[in-house]
């Protein structure tokens, strides 16, 4: 099990070296510069000195490998140093003036620990990254897990008594649910709730904090509206999926003989069936946790929460793409990471994996 | 084997039909049959017989819908298994009937320890505690011949071969010291050696435990060597039953005599062809009310097509439901 892990974990950067690759020349493919918010007034000198100031009139293979060199070395250096104190950055200043050097083609570079910079904000990108994600994961991760729980009772017992009125009523709320996208939903649900009834903000406050009673309350009934939209999407896909599963399973002979040794229903079920089918079910779960942070980007337009989705699109409109880069590559690592989480659960879950 | 003993397991007029989208399904069609105690009870029958589906409707393993029991009594230990709670049948289950199926490589969950699956029926039924209840399984899987017991606790049903398998189902199956085993094929799916080992050790378990055995089998060679009474069952109905010398010396219905005809003897030179049985066993979309097997049978006359036969006691504990005679050849009287 340590050397599947360990092995698939090497595997992985070969993986992740390509995807940035791929999504570096992308975004430096899409049209847009990063001067069309500059006002017109500002003579052309002077928009060559910030574009140079920014590093943008490098070629694109030159500012990929700095990228690169910023994203796995210098941030990782900065997190360390911020983390444990010791001084990374300073350590690595030798070598990094050298090959910076030698990149930039230039002998009066002084590496000073940049970092990767947005040419929006001309903040660190994962110091916005760091502003951002609190507010997509307490919106997008409280939907998911609510969204889980709720899918996995509704999908077992759907599939206990398949085609019952409750399997019924079921499938077809996960049918709607699966099929009408979260941008209508949304809109929908704070037409009448938000607009018509007013019982809940239309818009997500990031600026409040819980501080008492009255604040908590708050924050429940501005997350109410995106939580609820979040979570029903996700629900319905995996209730299908468990659904399916369980059914799959309760055919099998070892239910038979499970029921033969005169286990009860709730034991037969709950332990025998499940067990074995949420084998596929982790996955789809595992697999689903970082393609909500995607799926957030719209229900954050929406809700107008100041998350992560919300820095991706302002990023794009304004052409910042370091910020793109970083952002997109970052959804790419918790695709990976969590590819390779849903195996290490498979392996868990299911001992023929394990010990092959 | 005592006649006249008081019967552990005592099923009158069993009926099973299975609704499906293409009407209904008249699989066990009035079943009745005894088993006594320590007794070895061979069921035969050609696939679709209903063997499977009369046992697992007994004690209310068929999953419902499609199956619905219709009608009959079950007894046993005084109760009626098909009017008691379902919370009693379950005490019953893998408790006083222990129950073996076909396939061992399906019928264990893979995702639980060979132990835990052992250990289960224990703690449910005799209330051991996780100590006590491994310590029996220890004790249970050397009985079915697993060497090194105590560590293959631990082991998932994957890292058992089939012959194996079907021990540690046997040992899950006795592992309450059941009144009543019930095997449901479970040589079928093996090679012939391990057939010939499991075959042994179940001769062996019950001369030790004392248990009544019913083996659902297609296989007549089996049951010759370890049968005390067979019953033959075609259509869903229970065609002959007989103990197991006179059911081979003197098969009476014309059924019984096609299925031993189909046995290959290896012995001496090719005589003749091995014989078949032309046909396939009905589907009885309604309760009969004719001889089921009356399309494939040589000796069929005007009377198998208004009725159906009942089973007409032959002494010696032998009957069948026909109305040819194999002594004369002709109708049978009385």
């Amino acid at each position: 099990m340590f050397n599947y892990f360990i092995r698939r974990l090497l595997a992985a950067v070969p993986t992740l070296l390509l995807i940035s690759f791929v999504i570096f020349l992308v975004v430096d493919l899409a049209p847009g510069s990063p001067m069309s918010e500059i006002p017109l007034t500002v003579p052309p000198d002077v928009r060559q000195k910030m574009i140079e100031a920014m590093g943008a009139d490098k070629p694109m293979l030159v500012r990929y490998v700095i990228w690169l060199l910023q994203f796995f070395v210098v941030e990782t250096g900065w997190a360390i140093q911020n983390l444990t104190g010791w001084g990374v950055i300073d350590a690595i200043t030798p070598a990094m003036q050298k090959v910076m050097r030698l990149l930039l083609n230039s002998e009066t570079y002084e590496f000073t620990g940049q970092r990767i910079i947005s040419w929006q904000s001309k903040v660190p990108v994962f110091q916005i990254i760091g502003e951002r994600l609190p507010q997509t994961l307490t919106v997008v991760g409280t939907a998911y897990l609510i969204g889980v729980l709720i899918a996995l009772p509704i999908g077992i017992y759907s599939a206990y008594r398949q085609y019952s009125w409750f399997d019924q009523g079921g499938t077809f709320f996960s049918m709607v649910g699966y099929s009408v996208p979260t941008f209508f939903t949304g809109n929908v649900l704070i037409l009448i709730f938000a607009i018509r009834l007013g019982w809940f903000p239309t818009i997500y406050d990031t600026n409040l904090s819980v501080t008492d009673w009255a604040s908590f309350k708050a924050f429940v009934r501005q997350m109410a509206l995106p939580v609820t939209v979040l979570a029903l999407f996700n629900a319905a896909e995996i209730s299908r999926y468990t659904r399916s599963s369980v059914l799959e399973n309760l055919g099998q002979d070892y239910v038979r003989t499970a029921r033969a040794k005169g286990m009860g229903e709730g034991k037969v079920v709950l332990a025998h069936v499940l067990r074995n089918s949420l084998i596929p079910v982790v996955t789809i779960v595992a697999l689903g946790v970082p393609t909500i942070f995607g799926g957030a980007i719209v229900t954050e337009q929406i809700f107008k929460i100041n998350g992560i989705g919300a820095a991706l699109i302002g990023a794009i409109n304004v052409s910042d793409l370091p910020t793109v880069q970083t952002v997109t590559f970052i959804f790419a690592v918790l695709i990976v990471l969590f590819n390779l989480i849903a195996d290490i659960l498979y392996g868990i879950l299911d001992p023929r994996i394990r010990y092959d | 084997m005592p006649d006249g003993a008081v019967p552990v397991l005592d099923v009158r007029d069993l009926k099973t039909v299975f609704r499906t989208r293409g009407g209904e399904v008249h699989a066990v069609n009035s079943v009745s049959f005894d088993i006594r105690p320590g007794e070895l009870l061979g069921v035969v029958g050609e696939s679709g017989s209903g063997k499977s589906v009369t046992m697992m409707s007994l004690i209310g393993l068929l999953p419902s819908p499609p199956a619905e029991v219709r009608g009959g009594r079950v007894l046993f230990a005084g109760t009626d298994l098909l009017r008691c709670p379902p919370e009693h049948l379950r005490s019953v289950r893998g408790h006083d009937i222990g129950f073996i199926f076909q396939d061992p490589m399906t019928s264990l969950n893979p995702v639980f320890t060979v132990g835990f699956q052992i250990m289960e029926p224990l703690r449910r039924h005799k209330g051991m505690t996780r100590a006590a209840a491994r310590e029996r399984a220890r004790e249970l899987l050397e009985m079915v011949g697993i060497p090194d017991a105590g560590r293959r606790l631990r082991d998932y049903p994957h890292q058992f071969s089939g012959g194996m398998r079907q021990r540690v189902m046997i040992a899950i199956a006795l592992a309450c010291d059941p009144k009543v085993l019930i095997a449901d094929e479970p040589t079928t799916a093996l090679d012939v050696t391990i057939q010939a080992q499991i075959l042994e050790l179940v001769r062996d378990l019950r001369q030790k435990l004392g248990m009544a055995i019913v083996w659902i089998t297609h296989d007549l060679g089996v049951i010759a060597g370890i049968a005390d009474r067979v019953i033959v069952m075609y259509g869903g109905q229970i065609v002959e039953q007989a103990p197991v010398r006179a059911l081979f010396g003197n098969p009476q219905h014309p059924y019984t005599r096609a299925l031993l005809k189909t046995i290959p003897h290896v012995p001496g030179a090719r005589r003749e062809k091995l014989s078949v049985i032309q046909g396939q066993p009905p589907i009885l979309r309604a309760a009969p009310d004719s001889c089921a097997f009356r399309a494939r049978c040589a000796h069929a006359f005007d009377r198998c097509a208004r009725e159906n036969p009942v089973r007409i006691d032959l002494g010696g504990g032998h009957d069948v439901a026909c109305f040819w005679d194999p002594a004369t050849g002709g109708p049978r009287h009385g």
